[in-house]
This record gives structure tokens, C-alpha cells and sequence, in this order.
């Protein structure tokens, strides 16, 4: 009785927490004099209205999965992984780097892309060693490390387009060469879009799902992330295990950075990471560690992205509302937890 | 270089630190309580671009700082309520709040971009003071915010150290459970000392959109990053208002420095120097952080006597720890 009441009330509360961030939203549109109804009309237009994009929800869909699955590591772990951003950028950067090494070079283009999407990984990774070392063994907190070394990530992409890796002539915010369509992704004829990076995306969430649910591993990440030092008398060795966290959030980051490279923008750009960190991890905060929502979700917000992208073109409203949208969602499911919380323990 | 121009740079790096002194003593205020306020950055940017329009739209430069100390104080009781009563992670709350207020003041701000609105009153001298050779003109020949920031210095310092309420907020980070026995209304003060922290963060916003970085230039005020910049200098400051101080103004002197220096370094571009900052703050962090290491004291105990004693000092004068309740809700039962 109890627990399906328990269910029910959940739910109640979640509802009212879409309903809340969307009565705050409207609000905010009210403050501007805009009209609410024409503005979300234009938001599920510009996603789903037509063909085009829809798969351009999709290309935004696969690095906020990878994004998204990779904080879900690193939050069983316990860790604030806010670096995301970094890794994604320093996984584009590393994907860039082996392309333009092996671009004349004889090997078969699958083999050089390959070789570049694990050099992203790689690149990823190590970024995100940068913010784990840090914090086992310099003490700064993962949020500040990783916060500082996304800019530090940026600064690195931008001296690239216009320093060494510029393009002939003079470099400019367009970004490097690009490179010839033998080192694409196979790509949907007419579209931006790539069955490949998503087929990528939808095995990593699969993958992140069976390590976090149906593994050993799993299991002592969240031992970890729930007690450290319990887990440290337990002879779990924690420290190797956030190191682990942290190089499996950053190789995931790092893959949505190849991506963006080998899959979308077939160049390095200084935006490169488009903010996909950031998104991730409240796409993780949303879905309260269950690996599998991570897909809804993840496309909801893309899909929110992406529509938005209409509003300066249509109705003169800045594209941030969306983020105000995503915002606002996951502020008031967390408040809405609170409040079944005390509900549930006052009875 | 001479001596006039040394002295108008750094007059120049008094002005320019005034935002992060008010912001970094108000975040102070608000950690010292036990509650970690990781808005800062969007409250900045969203009080920045709340005071501008108000004092566009009102012609009333008072008028907008008063909405930018209740815009900060909002956000900030959002993360009290969320943390206090609703007993949810501050960190997570704080997160989400600084991208969303990021997002809101790009939103709401975008009407208003480029326009030119009103500017804070231009500097004066302060009568007998601004004549002491050096000092003077560095410190006080200002404008009106930055002689207001001396006092709050002073004021939050005695505050600190020199009251019964400091003592009291003193407990509250550290001991909550005692200074309950004690008779204190835990949550109560938390909530009060985020309110004031928030609203003290909320006022640095419009000191950039109405005075160095005049108006709103929505994702191109360069303001973004400055909040992450604020709450490294508190951890810096190690929760001590007047080291968190010293800790802004030596932010804005290396600022000015490399503002100064780049001409000499033309192989570095802008962009490039602009992020200095950031791993600057890691640098910072890791410095004031190292002593807490288990491996430094494996290392320090390895060391000869003399050495051993040198680097310990060293490192423990350097060496912060926050208020032990940070982040943790308090329950009295």
C-alpha cells in the first residue's frame, strides 16, 4: 500500500515539476512582452518540423548521450566531473591532430579515422587525469580544476585555429581546414547527420548501463561515490577507482569530441564543445543514476537546443531560453525531491 | 615607466579589484555560515544585467543597484531554501542556478544589448587623505564604490573578529550542533548570512555594466568566467575576509601586469592571455591545498630537520581549510 502510494506521490511530484519550470518559463517570457504559446510553438517546429530538423536534434542528441553517460560514471563515483567541457574539446583537438598527421599518409581512410576517434578518447582522458590528479593529490576540488582547465581547453583551441594549425592565408573563427570527405563519417545523403556516431552513441549507453548496474565494477564505483572511507576499510582501492571514474567520464567526453569532428563539423572550431559538457551533467542530475533514462532526456534537451535556434530568426527572442527551460526543469525536480521528502516523512 | 603611470595602473588595479572585493566578502560571509553559494558566477551576470536595465529604464543608478542586491539575494535564497529546508545538495542547487542565471540574464538582457545607459558618478579625491604622497592617489582619488568597498572591509573584519555575531557565525560553519546547544537558531542565520552574501555578490554585478564594462553586451560582456575567478579567491582568502581581500587585489594587480607585459610578449595571442586567470586560479588553489596532501607529509617526514621545518611552516602558513560544516544541512534533533 505504502509503496505504490509511494510511486504515485513520486510521480505527482515530478509532474508538478515539469509543470512549475514550465509556468516559471512562461513567466519569463511574459517579462520580455513575448507571446509564451508562439514561442514553444517555434521551439517544437524548428526541432521536429521537418526532416532536416530532426536530424539535427539527432547530431546534437549523440555528444550530449556521451556527455551525459560519461557524468553518470563519475557521479556514482561521487565526483562533480564539471571538466566535461574541457575533455570534449581536448578529445576534438587529439581527433584533429591525428587527421592532420595521417591525412597524406597511405593508410586506408577507415584505419586514420579510427585511429583519430581513439586519439580523441585519449585526449579526453588525459584532460581529465589533469583534474583527477588535482584532486588526489593536490587537493583542489574537481569543480575548480575542471572549471579552470575547460578555459584552459578553449584558450588551447583558439591559439590552434589561429597559430599553428591555421588556415592557409590567415587564420579565422571559421576554424581550421577542412578535411576531405574521405575522412568523414559516412554521412546521410543531404544531411549533417552520421548513422555511425549515433550507433556510437546509443552502444556507449548501453555499455554505461550494464557497467553501472550489472557489474562488479559498477557496484564499487557507487561504493565509492556513497562512502569513501568505509570503501577504504573495505579494501577497495578508492583512489585507483576515481581515477578510473574520472578517465571513463573524460574518454566519453573525448569520443563526443571526435565526433563533432569526424562526424559534424569535419574541421576543428573554437566552440567545438558547444556547451554539450555542461548540458551533460544536468541531464545526469536529472535522471537520478538510471543509465537508461539518460536517452529520453538527453534528446528532450537536444531537441530544446535545437529549437531554439529559431527564436532569434522568428520572434527576435535570444536563444537562451532554452537553457532557461533546461534550467528551470532540473532546479525544480530537485526542489520537488526535497518536498517529497519531508512529504513522506511526515506521514 | 614613470612614477605617474605606475601610480594611475595601480589606482587602476583598486577600481578594477572593487567588483571581486564586494563579491568575494559577500561569498565569504555566506561559506563562513556553513553554506557554499556556487551561483556566484550567473548571480553576477544576472544582477549585472538586472541593475543596467533598471537603471536604464528608471534613470536611476541607486535604483538599479538596489534591484542587483535583491537579484543576488533571491538566487541566494533559492540555495538556502533547496539546501536548508529541503535538505538538497547545495553544490548540485548552485550548479544548475549558475547556468540558469547565465542563460536568464542572455534572455532577458537581449532587448537592452549595446544600448548606453547611465554610468556610476565619475572618481573625486577625498580631501586630506588623497595629498599622502603614493598612497593617496593609488587609494583615494576613486569613485564612490570603491571608497564604500574600504568600508565594508573594515566592517566585515570587525564583524569576523571583533563580535559576539562573529563568534556566533564562526560556530554555525564549524560546529553547528554546539552553537544549537548554545542556543542559536542555526538555520535561521544560515539563511540570513546567504541573503546578505547573495546580496553582496548581486551589488559587484552592475559595478561592471554600469561603470568599467559599461553596458550590457549579452555573451560578449566578457563577464563569464569572473564568479568561478570570485569563489577561488575565497577559498584563497581560507573563509578570512581580509585575506580574501588581499587575495582580489592580487588577482587584479597580475591582471594589470599581464596587461602591461604583453606588448613584450607578442608570440602570445589575446586570447590566450585572457584565460591566464583560470590556471592561475588551479595553481592558486593547488598551492593553499598541497599541505592537506597524505603524500606531502610522507614526504616532509623523509625530509632532514632543517628542510623538514622550512617547507612545514611554509606550507602550513599558506595552507586554508574551510568552516567543517560546509555543505553539510543541519538537523537538530
Amino acid at each position: 500500500m505504502l509503496k505504490s502510494n509511494s510511486r504515485f506521490f513520486g510521480l505527482v511530484f515530478q509532474i508538478s515539476a515539469v509543470l512549475l519550470a514550465l509556468v516559471f518559463t512562461t513567466i519569463v517570457l511574459l517579462i520580455t512582452q513575448a507571446q509564451p504559446f508562439e514561442a514553444y510553438k517555434n521551439i517544437i517546429l524548428g526541432s521536429f518540423g521537418s526532416v532536416t530538423n530532426i536530424s539535427n536534434v539527432v547530431v546534437a542528441w549523440v555528444p550530449l548521450l556521451l556527455a551525459s553517460t560519461g557524468v553518470l560514471i563519475a557521479f556514482s563515483a561521487g565526483l562533480w566531473n564539471i571538466g566535461v567541457e574541457g575533455q570534449i574539446t581536448l578529445g576534438a583537438v587529439f581527433t584533429t591532430w591525428v587527421l592532420r598527421l595521417l591525412l597524406d599518409s597511405s593508410l586506408p581512410p577507415g584505419l586514420i579515422l579510427a585511429l583519430a576517434i581513439l586519439a580523441g578518447m585519449l585526449g579526453g582522458a588525459l584532460w581529465a587525469v589533469f583534474a583527477g590528479a588535482l584532486k588526489t593529490y593536490g587537493g583542489v576540488n574537481e569543480i575548480f580544476g575542471g572549471l579552470g582547465l575547460n578555459f584552459v581547453a578553449t584558450a588551447l583551441t583558439i591559439w590552434l585555429i589561429f597559430g599553428p594549425w591555421k588556415r592557409p592565408g590567415i587564420g579565422s573563427m571559421s576554424g581550421t581546414e577542412p578535411f576531405p570527405d574521405t575522412l568523414w563519417l559516412p554521412m546521410v545523403p543531404e544531411l549533417r547527420m552520421s548513422w555511425w556516431s549515433l550507433g556510437i552513441g546509443l552502444v556507449v549507453l548501453v555499455f554505461v548501463y550494464i557497467l553501472l548496474s550489472n557489474t562488479y565494477y559498477g557496484l564499487k564505483f557507487k561504493a565509492v561515490g556513497k562512502n569513501r572511507t568505509a570503501s577504504e576499510l573495505f579494501g577497495i582501492p578508492t583512489g585507483n577507482y576515481l581515477m578510473a571514474a574520472f578517465m571513463l567520464c573524460g574518454a566519453l567526453g573525448g569520443l563526443a569530441g571526435a565526433m563533432q569532428v569526424v562526424g559534424v563539423y569535419h574541421r576543428l572550431i573554437p566552440s567545438i564543445s558547444s556547451g554539450y559538457g555542461y548540458l551533460g551533467l544536468m541531464v545526469a542530475m536529472l535522471v537520478n543514476y538510471q543509465a537508461l533514462w539518460v536517452a529520453p532526456v538527453a534528446f528532450f534537451f537536444a531537441a530544446l537546443n535545437i529549437g531554439s535556434i529559431q527564436l532569434p530568426i522568428v520572434l527576435k527572442l535570444d536563444s537562451a531560453l532554452s537553457g532557461v527551460l533546461q534550467g528551470a526543469l532540473v532546479l525544480f525536480f530537485i526542489m520537488m525531491e526535497g518536498v517529497r521528502r519531508r512529504f513522506t516523512k511526515g506521514k | 615607466m614613470d612614477t605617474n603611470l605606475i601610480l594611475t595602473g595601480l589606482a587602476g588595479v583598486i577600481a578594477a579589484a572593487t567588483p571581486i572585493v564586494f563579491a568575494t566578502i559577500g561569498e565569504t560571509f555566506t561559506e563562513k555560515a556553513g553554506v557554499i553559494n556556487l551561483s556566484v558566477n550567473g548571480t553576477i551576470l544576472l544582477s549585472a544585467m538586472a541593475g543596467f536595465v533598471v537603471s536604464l529604464t528608471t534613470q536611476s543608478i541607486i535604483l538599479g543597484f538596489l534591484m542587483s542586491a535583491l537579484v543576488g539575494a533571491l538566487v541566494a535564497m533559492v540555495i538556502a531554501f533547496s539546501s536548508i529546508t529541503l535538505k538538497q545538495s547545495q553544490v548540485a542547487v548552485g550548479f544548475v542556478l549558475t547556468l540558469m542565471c547565465r542563460d536568464l540574464s542572455y534572455f532577458l538582457g537581449n532587448p537592452y544589448m549595446g544600448q548606453s545607459g547611465p554610468r556610476i558618478p565619475p572618481a573625486f579625491p577625498i580631501p586630506v587623505l588623497s595629498q599622502i604622497p603614493i598612497l593617496g592617489p593609488i587609494f583615494f582619488n576613486h569613485e564612490i564604490l570603491v571608497y564604500l568597498s574600504y568600508i565594508l572591509i573594515i566592517v566585515s573584519y570587525v564583524w569576523f573578529y571583533k563580535t559576539r555575531e562573529g563568534l556566533v557565525l564562526t560556530g554555525i560553519g564549524e560546529r553547528p550542533a554546539a552553537a544549537y546547544v548554545r542556543g542559536t537558531n542555526v538555520n535561521l542565520r544560515r539563511y540570513l548570512y546567504t541573503f546578505l552574501g547573495g546580496a553582496l555578490v548581486g551589488v559587484s554585478g552592475p559595478m561592471y555594466s554600469l561603470a568599467y564594462k559599461a553596458g550590457w553586451k549579452g555573451t560578449i560582456s566578457g563577464l563569464d568566467g569572473i564568479g568561478w575567478i570570485v569563489l577561488a579567491i575565497v577559498i584563497f582568502g581560507g573563509w578570512n575576509p581580509l585575506r580574501a581581500v588581499a587575495g582580489a587585489y592580487l588577482f587584479a594587480l597580475l591582471q594589470w601586469l599581464g596587461l602591461v607585459l604583453q606588448p613584450n610578449l607578442p608570440n602570445i595571442p589575446s586570447q590566450v592571455l585572457q584565460v591566464a586567470p583560470f590556471p592561475l586560479m588551479i595553481l592558486t588553489l593547488l598551492l593553499v591545498n598541497i599541505g592537506n596532501a597524505e603524500w606531502v607529509d610522507r614526504v616532509l617526514a623523509g625530509m632532514p630537520e632543517g628542510e623538514r621545518r622550512f617547507f612545514s611552516r611554509l606550507l602550513r602558513s599558506i595552507k586554508t581549510s574551510p568552516p567543517a560544516a560546509l555543505g553539510t544541512p543541519f538537523e537538530n534533533q
